[in-house]
């Protein structure tokens, strides 16, 4: 068994619209999806990265008040929430593929640091660095 | 304006206004009238400043020349470019606007900052690693209770000549 990190979550505005980015745009995969009465709890993960997945939930009951929720999704939405990093083996041929289908770009590819990073947002706000792994 | 507290803005809202931000951080030395950022965000003219300034904290115009003071102050510090060219490159249309506003903000001109910054780096630069970390070693060359062992007998001593 290896131990370790086995899902961060990650607030998005809406479970259905996340799962088609991050499934249908990303290429992600979806690893569990199962309800319980409103409750859904969602993950998906990288194809390549089978013992790491994201929980994409919504914030709100059961687990959080009216007010907070409504302030966390302020918070999404204003792009307050750390920036995650993808690892890619070619940052311009992931940015054209993504622009194709439509992923919103906040940064193009630039060369800097002897590599190649862009940076794009989710539907929810987001932000991502995606950055072309060093050969 | 009164100071009654604004309603929370709609997140929906929020996420198109993050849009606007994302192009002048993207494109800080592009011209962002309210209009065009007004259409990036899909939001009235009319409501624009007032909601960006409601969700960011700072007005639209104000955030751009923040981002472009930024990046000019990276081009001083990193880079051998002109101080006119830099002026040009972060979006000023001329040297005095930059200047001025380059000392309104950062409270010094852009030739000082950039003085300032060569001066911090290429000072220690120039001495030999093992001589200033030699430099920066505390003056201890014995043992702490020798040190004060010594100083109280000087005191004594001192102590002692004074008395016939």
């Amino acid at each position: 068994m290896i131990q370790g990190i086995e899902v961060v979550g990650l607030y998005v505005r809406d479970q259905d619209e996340a799962l088609a980015f991050y499934v249908d745009k990303l290429g992600f995969r979806v690893h569990t999806d199962v309800r319980n009465g409103d409750y859904r709890w969602l993950t998906v993960q990288h194809p390549d990265q089978p013992s790491f997945q994201l929980g994409l939930s919504v914030p709100g009951p059961p687990v959080l008040d009216a007010d907070t929720a409504q302030a966390l999704r302020a918070i999404v939405a204003k792009g307050g929430m750390p920036p995650l990093v993808l690892k890619v083996d070619d940052c311009r041929a992931a940015h054209a593929r993504m622009q194709a289908r439509g992923v919103e770009f906040t940064q193009e590819p630039i060369d800097r640091y002897g590599t190649v990073d862009a940076g794009f947002r989710d539907p929810s706000g987001n932000g991502w660095k995606m950055i072309e792994a060093r050969r | 304006m009164s100071d009654l507290p604004l309603p929370p803005q709609d997140p929906e809202l929020l996420r198109r206004l993050l849009r606007a931000k994302d192009r002048m951080d993207a494109a800080s030395h592009e011209a962002w009238p309210v209009q065009r950022l007004a259409a990036v965000s899909d939001v009235s003219e009319a409501h624009f400043a007032r909601s960006f300034k409601q969700a960011f904290g700072t007005p639209p115009h104000r955030y751009l020349l923040t981002r472009r003071i930024e990046r000019a102050t990276a081009l001083l510090r990193e880079t051998e470019l002109p101080i006119t060219e830099i002026a040009f490159e972060t979006g000023w249309e001329s040297l005095g606007t930059f200047g001025r506003t380059f000392r309104d903000i950062t409270g010094e001109s852009p030739s000082a900052l950039r003085a300032r910054a060569r001066a911090a780096v290429q000072e220690p630069g120039r001495v030999p690693a093992c001589v200033l970390s030699a430099a920066h070693r505390p003056d201890l060359t014995i043992a702490v209770s020798e040190k004060r062992r010594r100083e109280a007998d000087a005191i004594n001593e001192s102590h002692d000549k004074e008395i016939p």
